[in-house]
């Protein structure tokens, strides 16, 4: 059932126990035991890794399969083209544009996205594979074997590596069988899986920093979006202005290898260093720390509780505060620096008769300035369902975990406790999102030399999102209540399907019963659209339905 | 109120594993009962029904006069609990951790200081240390403090010696016996039969999920053999009389067990032949349990 207890067999699986180690060679180095941690871990993740690889390929073959289905003409591709490259919100989602040939439509539309998703596999095996292991205690047990001190990390790395080379070599073989050009296939895969070794290697360094594995996840977490608004700002701006931003972060450099049509190859050598620097200072920082610690320190704290710490609230509060600082200090800089790049965004006139139609068919200056910012306040509610699901699902952490139940066994019931995390979630939410608002309207008015007006706008903006934002956290109490062992899969997937909607539904002209699933369809592209009551409130009416069944459901069914 | 805790024929099951078939247990109030089974028999199960976070599939179960599924909160104002497997919140201190846990159970005022003081004194706990960096035994010393500070009626101790070291053991030991004296109920889930024997006023051995003896150990050595070992002056016949097993004689040396209703005539047919020296003791603890546990030895089965 825990995660303690699933390293037993696997243990004996895949022969740990067993002293086949003089034969890798590597006995008595730093790296004894190395082979066997990789296959352990592989084993115990090989469901998910292959799941990972599948998806990331098929999303991006398969894309480039569909346009050929849904643009057949050069003209349809040279006037999607013009909507990608004209529209600053759109290169803000899903960056520049090189060529109007398939290839390159279809780098615009997925080089961004595939390196994301895989370099949030990366994160995730890394940090697992190092951190979690290592504050579970697993690898004291696997370190008393023979298993030299560098082993956990290069296995850790190996195992990230994995998929990121699976994801490669998939990709080089299987786009041109869509009809793209060898080269362009290439270069595409090359720079998607480069941008999944970056990001092995910036977890790498982050599993060292941190004493915690969330402390890591996060760090990592935090680079990824930083070079998330980096490359969205530095997209937006176009040809000029702060368009130097891209070259800072590591999704953009996908793109900036130009697959399918100048193809750079050299910029693939950015990526590569990242991954080499990153591996190499992780090595280096291993050394000076005790295994179990990190190099940001512990403090003592308190031997009394504080007031504050006196009923469930308070704890879930307590227990979330220093994740949700995070968040908020990581939405404040971003969106403040995305909303300020908005003025450039509106001054930007394409060189071509296409571009330059595509501008005026959009509405000209304030409509695309307006577009942009919609588009990032898209993007804060799709962030801020995320950061909603992960709050609520602490409480099925601490469930597994063990820690709810000395809280149950106290005059807390279990409604109680569950709406404690559900308030801090809901609260969170609120917070990000109106920091979004906010920043995004300070940046953006400061420059605009309207800040008054652009902050209570954006406000607006943002809060719109909520209704979708909590809908998705709704879905995560209604598993937690209803079926706990799918709660973190399952919200997780609803979440996944509901980004994937949002940013690929209309383009891949999915049907519209499909489209209307995903809260964020329903709900106002604002700042600049209409603003309808109804569909809000029916999101409302959702989430509060999906909540009370999910509480009820906690009441009936069994703790742990 | 006679009972603490009254549970009558609980079942329980996970998918297909039977944790519970048909379990009793009777703790009176005011007693230190001690819950005795290996690994698996179903301790926890129980506890976990009697706090209400599983809901129990047959059977009844009384807790402190109330359904401890239905009424869970009102009556965990007024028991303590602490877990056999102590997690806790890595980020908070131990000494937040307790205070939390007194004002969640319901006193707005936190904890007697004095006795919360004089508990972490006892245990040698460093309060201002975070969750995270306290080793196994001083995560449950977090959890014992918490509990043994609280003015809880009952309290419901799921293996709570497991990781501390002797010296900390003792000191749990004391505790329990101070607790006894002002009348708390405790019920002590362990495999540690010495534990069970220093402090349990009553004992209820369980295997499979079912009560297979429960009573005081005076009581259970009652239904059981004694074990005599007897030097003896001239040769004495024990072949064939009744209550006798497991004889062996070795010239004048004697070992055998001996029914308890058998016992005064064995003795009787000893002395006669002249007692150089005699050993007649009951059961430990530990052989009343093993001949529970152990299959070879069913011919033991002394409650036939």
């Amino acid at each position: 059932m825990t995660r303690a207890g699933q390293a037993g067999p696997d243990l004996a699986d895949t022969g740990l126990a067993d002293t086949g180690l003089a034969s890798t060679g590597l006995a008595n180095t730093g790296l004894a035991g190395t082979g066997e941690l990789t296959r352990l871990a592989l084993r115990r993740d090989r469901i998910a890794l292959v799941a990972t690889v599948y998806v990331i390929v098929a999303l991006v073959a398969g894309t480039a399969w569909t346009f050929r289905k849904l643009y057949p003409t050069a003209a349809g591709r040279a006037a999607l083209a013009a909507t990608g490259e004209g529209n600053p919100a759109l290169r803000f989602l899903y960056g520049r544009l090189y060529g109007d040939s398939l290839g390159s439509l279809t780098t615009w539309r997925y080089g961004v996205w595939a390196g994301i998703f895989t370099a949030l596999a990366a994160i995730f095996v890394v940090v697992r594979h190092t951190r979690t292991d290592e504050e579970a205690g697993r690898l004291e047990l696997v370190g008393s074997a023979v298993v030299g001190r560098d082993a956990a990390l290069v296995a850790g790395l190996l195992t990230a590596a994995a998929p990121v080379l699976a994801i490669t070599v998939l990709l080089w073989t299987a786009l041109p069988f869509t009809g793209l050009p060898a080269a362009g296939s290439a270069a595409l895969a090359l720079g998607i899986g480069a941008c999944g070794l970056a990001f092995t290697g910036i977890t790498a360094v982050a599993a060292q920093l941190a004493s915690t594995a969330g402390g890591a996840r996060g760090i990592a977490l935090g680079v990824l979006g930083a070079a998330f608004m980096l490359r969205g700002v530095g997209d937006a701006a176009g040809a000029g202005g702060l368009s130097w931003l891209s070259w800072v972060s590591p999704l953009a450099w996908i793109q900036l290898t130009q697959p399918f049509a100048a193809e750079r190859w050299w910029v693939l050598a950015l990526p590569l260093a990242t991954f080499a620097l990153g591996v190499v200072l992780a090595f280096q920082l291993a050394a000076r720390r005790d295994l179990g610690a990190g190099l940001l320190p512990d403090r003592p704290g308190g031997p009394a509780a504080s007031r504050l710490l006196s009923n469930p609230v308070g704890l879930a509060w307590r227990l979330q505060r220093g994740m949700l600082a995070g968040w908020v200090a990581g939405y404040a800089v971003t969106f403040a620096a995305s909303g300020a790049a908005a003025k450039g965004v509106g001054q930007l006139v394409g060189t071509s008769t296409a571009l330059q139609r595509e501008f005026a068919r959009l509405g000209g200056q304030a409509a695309i300035v307006n577009a942009y910012l919609a588009a990032l306040m898209l993007l804060a509610g799709l962030v801020g369902a995320a950061y909603a699901t992960s709050a609520v699902l602490r409480l099925r952490s601490e469930e597994t975990d063990g820690r709810a139940e000395p809280v149950l066994a106290t005059r807390t019931g279990r409604v109680r406790w569950a709406l404690s995390h559900i308030t801090v979630a809901v609260a969170g939410t609120v917070l990000l999102l109106a920091v979004a608002g906010v920043a995004a309207g300070l940046g953006y008015g400061l420059r605009a030399g309207s800040a008054g007006t652009e902050v209570t706008r954006m406000l607006g903006a943002g809060l719109a999102q909520l209704p979708g934002s909590l809908a998705l956290a709704a879905v995560a109490v209604l598993l937690f209540g209803l079926l706990p062992e799918a709660a973190v899969p399952g919200a997780w997937t609803a979440v996944g399907l509901v980004v994937a909607i949002a940013l690929f539904g209309e383009l891949l002209q999915v049907s519209h019963w499909v489209l209307d699933i995903s809260p964020f369809t329903q709900t106002p592209r604002l700042p600049g659209g209409t603003v309808t009551a109804e569909p809000l409130l029916w999101l409302c009416l959702a989430a509060v339905g999906f909540s009370v069944i999910g509480l009820l459901g906690l009441r009936r069914r069994d703790i742990g | 109120m006679a009972n603490a805790i009254e549970a009558r024929a609980l079942r329980k099951s996970f998918g297909r594993t039977r944790a519970l078939d048909g379990l009793d247990l009777t703790v009176r109030t005011g007693e230190v009962h001690a819950f005795l089974g290996p690994n698996g028999a179903g301790k926890t199960t129980t506890i976990r029904i009697l706090l209400g976070l599983l809901n129990k599939d047959g059977g009844e179960a009384v807790l402190l006069g109330g359904d401890p599924w239905r009424d869970a909160t009102t009556l965990h104002a007024r028991l303590a609990y602490v877990p056999g497997d102590v997690t806790l919140w890595p980020s908070l201190t131990g000494g937040e951790i307790i205070d939390l846990l007194a004002r969640l159970r319901g006193r707005r005022d936190g904890i007697d200081a004095k006795r919360r003081q004089a508990l972490i004194e006892r245990f040698d706990l460093d309060p201002s240390k975070k969750a995270r960096a306290y080793s196994k035994g001083n995560r449950q010393k977090v959890a014992l403090v918490a509990a043994l500070a609280s003015d809880a009626e009952l309290l419901l101790l799921d293996e709570p010696t497991a990781g501390l070291d002797p010296l900390m053991e003792a000191s749990f030991r004391e505790c329990v016996n101070a607790e006894r004296h002002d009348g708390r109920t405790i019920l002590l889930s362990s495999h540690i039969l010495s534990e069970a024997e220093a402090l349990a006023d009553r004992v209820t051995i369980i295997r499979d999920g079912q009560a297979v003896e429960t009573g005081t150990l005076a009581e259970m050595r009652h239904l059981t053999r004694n074990f005599v070992d007897a030097d003896l002056a001239a040769p004495v016949s024990l072949e064939g009389v009744p209550g006798v097993h497991d004889l062996d004689v070795q010239d004048s040396r004697v070992r055998c067990q001996v029914d308890h209703a058998a016992l005064g005539d064995v003795l009787a047919l000893l002395t006669s032949a002249g007692v150089r020296s005699l050993t007649c003791r009951p059961p430990t603890l530990e052989e009343l349990f093993l001949r529970h546990y152990s299959t070879e030895r069913v011919g033991l089965g002394a409650r036939s």
